[in-house]
């Protein structure tokens, strides 16, 4: 996808043997019309927020995947967005359904060559699952977070959202996001299915001048529904990073349950981290649990890596990807290893 | 050539002197312990040797293999052969074993422009130490020292030592915390690695860890400086009658 325009879609005959549905959005408009009809626009309305308006006044294109009844999608799905041109915006859309007892991966990955302009990314992400269904959707987020003094960079504002409308439905976001000047993303999930289940896994790094507040909503409005929200913001050099979240338990969630871990790991002593955590409970049944910490890379953790002969470096990011493992492990292993070296590489020169 | 060359030592903690003139040659198959009451020392200069940040060098050099060391930091000093097996080892939440473990031998085998360990071969070679240890897998399987008892730290540094196959290694109090049986393991471990060509500083309080690894020479280190150095029978001696009399004697003299 450059510049909202899709260049290519490899494996699209295999999958379209077992039904599913993978191909630019724009296509989907045409081809099938009825699908794109009855779900876009239903998770996240036009008027849902400022961004999500632009973004349905001038998207380009995006991607679109139906997962038919019954079908495990035999592959991960992936896209992967760039930002070429100058003094411009990406504004794409991605639409994901997910039919009765079905299930798909999908990885998105963002890259955007350095500007000295910032440039908006207003992205639209709408998830459905039905009955049994289950989408996993993973994203490493490395736009161009502008140079040490904050000039230039991506402007990350990003609508994602989830709807678990069958029972037993499950959504699962996680989240690895290095770059961009400034990110404001919560994807969430509405869990409107009966024993539906929602998971959000985030590491967020933050360094120079880059301001992150992301997290999640989880809107329990079936009964029986879970969520699971494991966060781990990592600061360094100027930066502020903040997380931010809602868990919403509504009358009809009956016997609801929410666990939240939110963990941040200051680097150096110039940066921030918040976190900012929205509790709302209307049904007495329903459990909702908060954990937080911060800390901090002791001198004595470097020293020690340091003096079995690791580069300072290194050992940053080692304990950095110690620090954010329960989150690595749920990316899918190609993912994994990528994402891992990106975090090194974004916290690059943020000690000593 | 000496391989450890600690010459008119002086150092301080912000305003605080604690190094005094400190001079010592190591050579390669000695073992050297150094012993002393607390506050004596021991623990700073284990750090200035393998070069802890916070520590002023005030006078003197340390040399290693006829090099200074002063301009290194602490990871050039490891990957130059210094080993230094903590007193307090440091957990590193999520940090998996065997990780911590590759990133340090790699870190060395790159400094030698060799390549890095292959993972089945190094899990292999791992293992075979870890059991002469008495290292459990699972611990292997655990984040850095996370979780682990006094005992199971102490052998996970003397494990990271035969891994790393340093020139000069520094044991500070490597027996604190350690009971006897484990004390006796952890001494089996170190004293397998003895041999011509590493030199090794034994740091500690007691003479009981000196019955296990038999040092080549004692010194006594006293408010900064070495104020006697004599063969393991001097160790025996300061467990019968302590450090004042020594302590007196050297202020005598």
């Amino acid at each position: 996808m450059f510049d909202s325009v899709s260049v290519a879609t490899t494996f699209r005959e295999e999958l379209s043997k077992v039904g599913v549905i993978f191909c630019p959005i724009s296509e989907a408009i045409r081809e099938y019309p009825d699908l794109v009809r009855r779900y876009m626009g239903s998770v996240v309305p036009v008027s849902d927020n400022y961004f999500s308006a632009l973004n349905c006044a001038v998207f380009t294109d995006g991607s679109f995947v139906y997962i038919p009844k019954g079908v495990r999608c035999p592959m991960e799905l992936s896209t992967y967005f760039r930002i070429n041109e100058q003094n411009t915006g990406q504004f794409e859309r991605t639409l994901i359904i997910a039919e009765d007892s079905s299930y798909v991966s999908y990885l998105e990955g963002c890259t955007a060559p350095q500007r000295d302009e910032n440039q908006l990314h207003a992205a639209v992400v709408e998830l459905v699952t039905m009955d049994d269904a289950e989408i996993k959707y993973s994203t490493v987020q490395n736009w161009y977070p502008g140079d040490e003094t904050g000039k230039g960079g991506i402007y990350n504002f990003v609508t994602k959202r989830g709807a678990c409308r069958g029972d037993r439905s499950k959504i699962s976001w996680t989240q690895v996001e290095t770059g961009s000047a400034i990110t404001w993303k919560y994807p969430s999930c509405v869990l409107s299915g009966k024993d539906s289940v929602g998971e959000f896994y985030s590491v967020a790094v933050t360094n120079g001048a880059q301001q992150a507040d992301t997290g999640t909503k989880m809107i329990h409005l079936g009964q029986g529904s879970r969520s699971t929200i494991i966060s781990k913001g990592i600061s360094a050099g100027k930066s502020q990073n903040t997380y931010r979240g809602l868990v919403e338990m509504n009358k009809g969630a009956e016997g609801a349950r929410n666990f939240t871990q939110c963990d941040s790991l200051l680097v150096g002593d110039q940066c921030g981290a918040h976190t900012v955590p929205y509790i709302v409970s209307r049904n007495p049944s329903a459990k909702i649990e908060h954990e937080a910490t911060t800390s901090r890379i002791s001198e004595d953790q470097l020293f020690y890596c340091l003096q079995r002969g690791m580069t300072e470096e290194d050992a940053v990011s080692l304990i950095v990807n110690g620090f954010c493992k329960e989150v690595m492990k749920e990316l899918p292993m190609e993912f994994a290893v990528e994402a891992q070296k990106l975090i090194g590489i974004s916290l690059e020169g943020s000690v000593g | 050539m000496a391989l450890l060359e600690i010459k008119n030592l002086h150092a301080r903690i912000g305003d605080t002197d604690i190094l005094h003139g400190i001079n010592l040659t190591i050579n390669r198959g000695e073992v050297h312990a150094i012993m002393g009451p607390n506050g004596s020392g021991k623990s700073t200069l284990s750090y200035v040797l393998s070069g802890r940040n916070g520590y002023e060098i005030t006078e003197g050099d340390i040399l290693l293999d006829g090099e200074s060391l002063l301009e290194m930091e602490a990871d050039e000093r490891a990957r130059a052969g210094m080993f230094l097996a903590f007193q307090y080892p440091v957990e590193l939440p999520g940090v998996g074993g065997m990780a911590f473990l590759r990133a340090a031998v790699n870190a060395r085998l790159r400094e030698q422009g060799e390549d890095e360990v292959d993972q089945l071969g190094f899990v292999k070679l791992v293992r075979a130490k870890a059991t002469e240890l008495g290292i459990k897998d699972d611990m292997l399987k655990r984040a850095v020292n996370v979780g682990f008892s006094g005992g199971e730290k102490k052998r996970y540094e003397i494990l990271q030592m035969a891994l790393l196959n340093p020139s000069i290694a520094i044991l500070d109090e490597t027996d604190s915390g350690l009971d006897v049986d484990a004390l006796k393991i952890v001494s089996e471990g170190v004293n397998s690695q003895r041999g011509p060509e590493i030199g090794m500083v034994v740091i500690t309080h007691y003479q009981r860890l000196l019955s296990h690894i038999v040092p080549d020479f004692v010194h006594i280190l006293s408010a900064g400086k070495i104020i006697k150095t004599g063969d393991k029978s001097l160790a025996l001696d300061v467990e019968e009658n302590g450090y004042t009399d020594l302590m007196e004697n050297a202020n005598v003299a």
